[in-house]
């Protein structure tokens, strides 16, 4: 019951930020979420989703992170490996 | 899926466990606080890919599970009066109370609804105003901030008919409980991310001083568990005792503040007995006095028994990380998420449910061979 996955905002509704809601779509399926704890959310972006609530926006930049770092580990280790 | 399918990718999943293999020099133990996390590690066998030696303990993290005996009493107390609804989560409907469970008093004509969302109960709240509306407010932190609007808003809406039966748990002071116990075999904490999403990552930085355990706050797909391990694993082997965060795509490190600022104007932090663990001291969240007339516990003056566990459930052991399931004598045999005797085997998130959905009866044969 944890559980909480991503999905893409695609229409929001409401400009008192307790009843702000927005449509989510979660690879097809919509979803009518609340978003009054994301008050920067804007349509397109992709929001973490739990009971019927945004959590946070998913940063861009930090999800490619996890590739990121195992490239530099791989580099890291190869330079590692091929060096004297 | 965006954001879901590129954390799954096999070749990725590989190559973390090369380098998770690459700097492991010695065994560690270290424990997944989320039961999500549980169920990700034995869907797609992650526990399998790492080095001989690196064992992951599976924590306390399911609030279906540590939901005490007496509060799910409580529950079917109130689920059986008449002319109330009674909205729950799906995954509470099964879980056995000391003499029945949701889902018999559903059956015996009880108004027992499952909802997705709080405020899907505070609609029907606002659409039945003959009924009492009661909602069983069971989660951790990522599930507070959902219940504390639930309450705010009906407050707002002033739904006199609207209440809820408080469970709420919070992590912190349970891994604090857990790693001050004689027998904790913890050596690093993987945090549970969504968690953190709400609260953020500094609540995390005395425990890990005072312990001097790494705790990282992880997510949920394979690469996000696959670093979190290695992250952990580098830290012990350098002897580092840090937060650090795997899953800053989701995690800031202050959180979500509109979510804290809600969860404390709408409750307060409160001893919570866990099922099978015991009394955790400010452990969990309760109604906060100008809320007190939202508090179903109040408001239908339910009795206060407490009532002991079946004794040849395990579940308190498995919840600790003390033991695996397939080393419980009833797993598979006399317990199954069919027939479950804990709750563990119930929610999907249970570590008992999760092994038997996903190892079956030959994890069994695995964990005498292991002894
Ligand atoms: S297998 Fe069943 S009886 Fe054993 S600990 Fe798990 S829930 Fe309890």
């Amino acid at each position: 019951m944890c559980l909480a996955i991503p999905g893409k905002v695609t229409s929001i509704e409401g400009d008192d930020p307790i009843w702000r809601t927005g449509k989510v779509d979660f690879g097809g399926i919509l979803k009518e979420v609340s978003l009054a704890y994301v008050p920067e959310v804007k349509i397109g972006d992709y929001v973490i989703v739990h009971v019927g609530f945004a959590l946070s926006r998913v940063d861009e930049s930090e999800a490619k992170q996890v590739f990121e770092y195992l490239r530099e580990m791989e580099e890291l280790s190869g330079f590692k490996e091929g060096g004297p | 899926m965006k954001y879901l399918d590129e954390y799954r990718d096999a070749d990725g999943a590989r190559q973390y466990a090369r380098e998770i293999a690459r700097v492991t020099t010695r065994p560690w133990n270290i424990m997944e606080v989320c039961g999500g996390q549980t169920h990700s590690i034995l869907k797609f066998g992650l526990d399998q890919l790492l080095p001989e030696g690196v064992t992951l303990i599976h924590g306390p993290g399911c609030p279906v599970c540590v939901t005490p005996l007496e509060l799910i009493d409580q529950a079917l107390e109130i689920a059986a009066r008449p002319n109330t609804i009674f909205c729950s989560f799906g995954d509470m409907l099964r879980v056995p109370g000391s003499a029945a469970d949701l889902l018999s008093v559903k059956a015996a004509s009880g108004d027992v609804r499952i909802v997705y969302s709080p405020l899907d109960a505070v609609k029907i709240a606002a659409e039945n105003p003959a009924s009492e509306v009661v909602f069983f407010a069971v989660g951790f932190e990522t599930t507070a901030p959902a219940t504390a609007m639930s309450v705010y808003q009906a407050a707002r809406k002033g739904l006199g008919n609207f209440s809820i039966l408080v469970s709420h748990v919070l992590v912190p002071p349970a891994m604090e409980a857990l790693l001050s116990s004689p027998q904790c075999r913890v050596q690093g904490f993987l945090a549970a991310g969504h968690v953190c999403a709400v609260m953020g990552c500094a609540e995390y930085e005395p425990i890990a001083a005072k312990y001097h355990v790494p705790i990282v706050v992880t997510g949920f797909e394979p690469l996000d568990i696959l670093q979190g391990v290695f992250m952990c694993v580098s830290q012990l082997e350098e002897g580092r005792a840090e937060v650090e965060n795997q899953y800053a795509r989701a995690v800031r490190q202050t959180g979500n503040q509109p979510a804290q600022e809600l969860i404390r104007q709408v409750f307060t932090v409160v001893p919570r007995k866990w099922r099978g663990v015991g009394e955790i001291p400010q452990s969990g969240l309760g109604l906060r006095d100008a809320y007190a007339g939202f508090d179903a516990a109040k408001k239908f003056g339910l009795s206060r028994h407490t009532v002991e566990e079946p004794a040849d459930c395990l579940s308190g052991l498995v919840l600790q990380g003390r033991i695996k399931p397939p080393e419980c004598p009833a797993y598979g045999k006399r317990c199954t998420p069919e027939h479950p005797l804990g709750a563990t085997m119930v929610s999907s998130e249970g570590a008992c449910a999760a092994y038997y959905r996903y190892r079956g009866l030959a994890a069994v044969k695995a964990a005498c061979e292991t002894q």
